[in-house]
């Protein structure tokens, strides 16, 4: 270091090598307690569910080794394949309904209207609401002699419903709960998206005789077409997951008529205290959803590269 | 007829259908905006109403929408004889306390994860995103019970972990991005540490990032049910937990049970005020921007 006690010209500091890979380093330590944090409380019960389904184990008794038994034994449970094909129903309602509502709900919001922000505001409220919350005020407005939503089916002139008490209609009710809970989500999202988009097209078109539906279908929905698929994947993994609203709603009832994946798992683990089979179904489960995010957000680059 | 109205008179009436049909469409626009707003009204409304009414109100049928005379004894009933103060304290002392400590590690995290560009550790959060909360749950119970930690409120505060520092650190990491490395860099330049730069110059300027990390990832904790529902014993159930459990259990009736319901969302309604704007950005969190 001394011979170099002059530098002939001023150097930063920073451009000088070594310093920055130094400075990079004692970044990572910055990292290093939420790491210990997370490796306990997120990364070692992955690894943990996984060992676990590899055991028949009831919590009170030994485990045994049983290999991949659990998951052989859930491919023809007849019960959880039912619970797959509910989630998948719930889902795919709980995606659709609140993707076209919300993108209607934000072609409102985006125009300019009296006490806009406050309508917002409430228009929002569901989202933030505690779950559980919002479940037992929707139990008491499904109940059938009582409910206020059958005695507003009766104002329509429309017949009442079983709502969560009929086989046919607890998925659909409970869907009616999630559109109301997570439409919001989704108009936020494509909200962001409209007002980011040029003002151009829209003039230019207009000037060649454009119908109000041309420039919908032909300028907004592809502009905002990536938001929808942003939309699209939060929504399905959180569909996927909803739990609290069915589990305080329907128990996965009537009989095992809206038991979903995460319904199903909860039982078997906490009910019936079957950890490794439960372990089984969480795998199974994250696979499910990592599978349909995965597809989704390459339905999103495909996109992409075809635009 | 004379020339004037032979020419004016169409076009008086092309005029005024122009307006009419523009009225209509006003009239149109204000009905969707009446009919995307109601159900949000409609049950928090509703959860008002049930509470503020006597159960024979609660159970007329065609419903009393308007309580008349309001009355707060569902309320009182609630925290006299459901311990709903306890539970309101259990509550708050977990979402707090795993709120604090997901403040004290993912703070730096953030930071560290915006300096060192490790952009990466964020792919973490998004995997954490997708995980469902029981898949966490069933091994940190196994772990509780051989540690004797059931039913503590340690356990849940430890399991609320799960929920805060994710928040937390994806924030914070979005945050410290936008604030410019220069003043850091002059900091050092100064011979300050990287530790004195963060301590000194980053972390009061992320301040703002701070306030909507917090909010938020206490909003997730509190409203999470499944975790107290599990974890917890009599005495140590959060909110969620113990309105459900009041729900089933003990077979409350209508008014104290939407009263309940109230109590736990109220203080969440009042928060989500404060970070109107910065709501989507933590419930997308680790959802991939557009």
């Amino acid at each position: 270091m001394n011979s170099h006690l002059r530098p002939p010209t001023t150097v930063s500091v920073a451009a000088r090598p070594g310093f920055l890979a130094r400075r990079h380093r004692s970044y990572y330590l910055f990292v290093v307690p939420a790491l210990v944090v997370v490796g306990a409380v997120i990364i070692f019960p992955w690894l943990f569910t996984a060992w676990m389904s590899a055991f028949d184990w009831k919590i009170g008794t030994t485990a045994h080794f049983a290999g991949f038994d659990n998951y052989v034994g859930l491919a023809t449970n007849q019960r959880f394949l039912e619970a797959i094909v509910h989630t998948f129903y719930f889902t795919a309602l709980a995606v659709v309904v609140p993707l076209v509502l919300g993108l209607a709900a934000a072609l409102i919001f985006h125009r300019e209207f009296p006490f806009r922000g406050l309508l917002r505001g409430v228009f929002t409220m569901p989202m933030m609401a505690t779950p559980v919350a919002v479940a037992l005020v929707w139990t008491m407005m499904f109940h059938p002699q009582q409910g206020v939503l059958n005695y507003l089916l009766s104002l329509f002139g429309l017949p009442p419903s079983l709502w969560v008490y009929s086989p046919t209609w607890v998925i659909p009710s409970l869907v009616l709960v999630e559109i109301w809970h997570w439409t919001p989500l989704v108009m936020l999202i494509v909200l962001g998206g409209l007002a980011a988009l040029p003002t151009e097209p829209y003039e230019s078109a207009r000037l060649d005789g454009a119908t109000e539906w041309q420039l919908f279908r032909y300028i907004t929905l592809p502009l905002v077409a990536p938001f929808l698929v942003v939309a699209a994947v939060i929504r399905t993994i959180d569909a996927l997951k909803a739990f609290d609203t069915i589990y305080v709603i329907s128990q996965g009832g009537p009989g095992t008529a809206s038991e979903t994946i995460n319904i199903y798992l909860y039982l078997q683990a906490f009910a019936f205290y079957n950890v490794g089979n439960a372990s089984a179904v969480v795998v199974v489960f994250f696979v499910i959803i990592l599978a349909l995010a995965l597809l989704l957000l390459y339905v999103r680059q495909r996109a992409k590269w075809t635009s | 007829m004379d020339v004037v109205t032979r020419v004016a008179l169409p076009a008086m009436l092309h005029a005024g259908r122009a307006r009419m049909r523009r009225r209509l469409r006003k009239i149109a626009f204000a009905l969707s905006v009446v009919v995307i707003v109601s159900p949000a009204i409609l049950v928090f409304f509703w959860m008002l109403s049930l509470s503020l009414k006597n159960e024979i109100d609660n159970l007329a049928y065609p419903p009393v929408f308007i309580p008349d005379p309001p009355t707060l004894r569902n309320f009182v009933q609630v925290f006299a004889e459901n311990s709903m103060g306890l539970y309101f304290w259990n509550s708050l002392v977990v979402s707090g306390f795993a709120t604090l400590i997901a403040l004290a590690v993912g703070i730096p995290a953030g930071y560290g994860i915006a300096r060192a560009q490790a952009h990466k550790l964020t792919v973490l959060v998004l995997i954490a995103r997708m995980t469902p909360a029981l898949s966490y749950l069933i091994p940190l119970f196994m772990v509780f019970q051989f540690l004797g930690l059931n039913n503590t409120l340690t356990a849940l505060v430890i399991t609320h972990l799960v929920i805060t520092v994710p928040i937390v650190v994806y924030i914070m990491a979005g945050h410290f991005e936008t604030l410019p490395k220069e003043l850091e860099e002059a900091c050092q330049i100064d011979g300050g540490s990287v530790w004195t730069s963060f301590r000194y110059v980053a972390l009061p300027l992320a301040r703002p990032g701070i306030v909507v990390g917090t909010i938020l990832a206490f909003i997730f904790s509190w409203n999470n049910f499944v975790f107290g529902a599990v974890l917890a014993g009599r005495a140590t159930r959060t909110l969620p937990a113990a309105v459900y459990n009041v729900l089933t259990f003990e077979q409350l009736a209508w008014g104290p049970l939407a009263a309940a319901a109230l109590v736990v969302t109220v203080p969440v309604l009042l928060l989500t005020i404060v970070i109107q704007k910065e709501i989507v950005v933590g419930l997308t969190h680790g959802g991939v921007k557009a």
